[in-house]
């Protein structure tokens, strides 16, 4: 099986998030980039798929040359190869298209991408690929085997989760829950040596036109103080809830 | 030339945010001079649609829709839209509005928008608002594609009432091959989910077991509220990994996100940012969930929680 998973740049958990240039772009300063953790998720997987039932595992990513640190942390996780297309990731649709013809190139089985990306949040780029490339699609991803060409997975859905069969190929939108938490890996020393010797393919881009642009940037309006209610007097919060905030 | 909207149902009848989206659609067809036309999947009677502002309902019975799949759901609306020629299609942030959203973007050579928050600030060029970075962030999006699918976030748009009566006809799209099958369906069907919620009720660690739930569960109960927790919470296995809300688990934008227990870490406050009020009880005047509330309780949750429960059922029937 052949298994190609999306790794997004994205900035850490942690990041405080601000903007230059008018609140048009992003300000990488003083930013720590991390693998996009529904990726990570994607990625464990990937590895037990390629221990236990032996698999080539290839990452990739859209971006600039400042992302190959993260594609170089998923190879020290245990992925053969790696691939960047060489193109800024503008938006949802023209990363799709860029991965599509990766996807063509490569005769991916399995592709694994996170549901969504924890920066821009736009929840588009594996079903756009699967659509793109006609390959079944799983998304919100909880759970999934493959047997030669046949696939079961979970999928999380409002108020439960739903249990799916499908075929080979195949596109996912992963999460937390392809894999425990505990189960995450992180590169030891061996890992990051071997990572250096592996190959990290530079792709062209195809030029795939963005559908959307983003236009500006806004952080939402400081707020005011917390009201503190004594735990003595409760009827006074639940009069709050009830006359001033208007939620009960 | 007229909006379209799905309108999503479970069982016959329009989920919540179905009425959301439809008076989303009315916004944007007001600002663009048309019509709304709805899509509605095995509803028997969709007049409702009408209060909320949509002319003209596209009614799809089928058998083979009977279990939701985004692919065979996206090309209905696909077909919908070629149908009707639409410039903009309307959509939820369910879970399986997020599932298909992108199929039928492709379909259409459509740019997608999700988390959409407000109605449109222009309409040429297409300009909405959607949040990012996990809620720490808005973003202003302009979508410049002829055709443009927006995925409004649960909650932020609401309902709004108008008078109208929409006229329904029948539509048979045709069914592709599925490509995924659904065995089985587990949920629990007398929960609030949490995407459905307006108030939900979370805890942390600070519960000290998963044998504490039982008041979290009361008072979610006498609120109507759906049930969270925190992440650590869901990894020690006290509750569900579907019930943990933050950057990495769901995001909640609920009217009232009541925190028990939570510390309030930078990574659970960027999945309920976008709630409209929050009620923090901690032991921790320090705790900065604190900063980010509107209303708190520096308090023991095993002495708060038990009181509130009962002031809040005299309080509710007293309604
Ligand atoms: C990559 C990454 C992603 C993450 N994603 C998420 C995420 O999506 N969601 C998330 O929630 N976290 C996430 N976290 C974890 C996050 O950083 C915090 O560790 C977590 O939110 C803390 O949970 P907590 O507040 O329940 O527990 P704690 O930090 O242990 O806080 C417990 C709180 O309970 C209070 N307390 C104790 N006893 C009582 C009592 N009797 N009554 C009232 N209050 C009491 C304490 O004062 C304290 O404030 C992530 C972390 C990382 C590294």
């Amino acid at each position: 099986m052949k298994i190609l998973v999306c790794i997004s740049h994205v900035p850490d958990t942690t990041s405080k998030i601000n903007f230059t240039e008018n609140d048009t772009k992003f300000d990488t300063n003083g930013v720590q980039f991390v693998i996009n953790p529904n990726d990570e998720f994607g990625l464990t997987r990937a590895m037990w798929f390629k221990e236990k039932q032996g698999a080539e595992l290839t990452v990739v990513n859209v971006g600039g040359a400042e992302t190959e640190p993260t594609l170089r942390k998923a190879l020290a996780i245990g992925a053969d190869t790696a691939i960047r297309v060489n193109t800024a990731a503008t938006d949802g649709f023209s990363v799709a298209k860029e991965l599509a013809k990766v996807v063509e190139d490569g005769g991916y089985d399995l592709v694994i991408a996170g549901r969504e990306s924890i920066d821009y949040n736009g929840g588009m780029v594996p079903g756009m690929l699967a659509a793109l490339t006609n390959a079944n699609f799983v998304n919100n991803c909880i759970s999934l085997e493959v047997d030669g060409t046949k696939a079961k997975a979970v999928r999380e859905i409002d108020g439960g989760k739903e249990t799916v069969s499908t075929t080979l190929p195949l596109v996912i939108g992963g999460q937390k829950g392809l894999v425990e938490e505990s189960d995450l890996r992180i590169p030891n020393m061996r890992g990051i040596m071997m990572a250096r010797k592996k190959p990290l393919t530079l792709l062209e881009s195809v030029n795939a036109k963005a559908a959307t642009t983003s236009v500006g940037f806004q952080k939402p309006a400081a707020k005011g103080a917390v009201t503190l209610v004594s735990p003595d007097n409760l009827d006074e919060l639940i009069s709050l809830l009830h006359n001033e905030a208007k939620v009960i | 030339m007229s909006v379209l909207v799905y309108t999503e149902s479970e069982k016959g009848k329009f989920k919540k945010v179905a009425l959301e989206v439809a008076s989303y659609a009315k916004a944007v067809a007001d600002n663009m001079g048309t019509t709304v036309t709805a899509i509605t999947i095995n509803v028997e009677d969709a007049s409702e649609l009408g209060h909320y502002g949509v002319d003209k309902v596209l009614k799809v019975n089928n058998a083979q829709l009977e279990t939701f799949n985004a692919k065979a759901y996206a090309n209905a609306i696909q077909q919908a839209a070629e149908k009707e020629s639409v410039k903009v299609v309307v959509i939820s942030s369910s879970a399986d509005s997020k599932y298909l959203a992108p199929i039928l973007a492709v379909g259409l050579q459509a740019g997608y928008a999700s988390n959409v928050i407000e109605a449109p600030t222009s309409t040429a060029p297409f300009t909405v608002k959607r949040t990012a970075f996990t809620n720490k962030a808005f973003e202003m999006t302009e979508i410049n594609t002829d055709i443009k699918v927006i995925g409004v976030s649960n909650n932020s748009f609401g309902l709004v009432e108008n008078t109208g009566n929409a006229a329904a006809e029948d539509f048979s799209p045709s069914i592709p091959d599925l490509g995924v099958t659904v065995e089985s369906v587990d949920k629990a069907t007398d929960k609030v989910s949490i995407a459905d919620a307006e108030i939900v009720v979370s805890a942390g660690r600070g519960m000290k077991g998963p044998e504490n739930w039982g008041m979290i569960e009361e008072l979610a109960d006498v609120l109507g509220a759906a049930t969270a927790c925190s992440k650590p919470v869901s990894d020690l296995g006290w509750r569900p990994h579907s019930e943990h809300v933050g950057q990495t688990g769901k995001p909640v934008a609920a009217n009232l996100y009541i925190a028990i227990g939570i510390s309030g870490a930078i990574q659970h406050l960027a999945g309920i940012n976008a709630s409209k009020v929050k009620v923090v009880i901690n032991t921790d005047p320090e705790a900065p969930f604190f900063k980010a509330a509107d209303y708190g309780v520096v308090g023991d949750a095993f002495e708060v929680v038990p009181q509130l429960i009962e002031k809040l059922k005299t309080f509710k029937a007293q309604q």
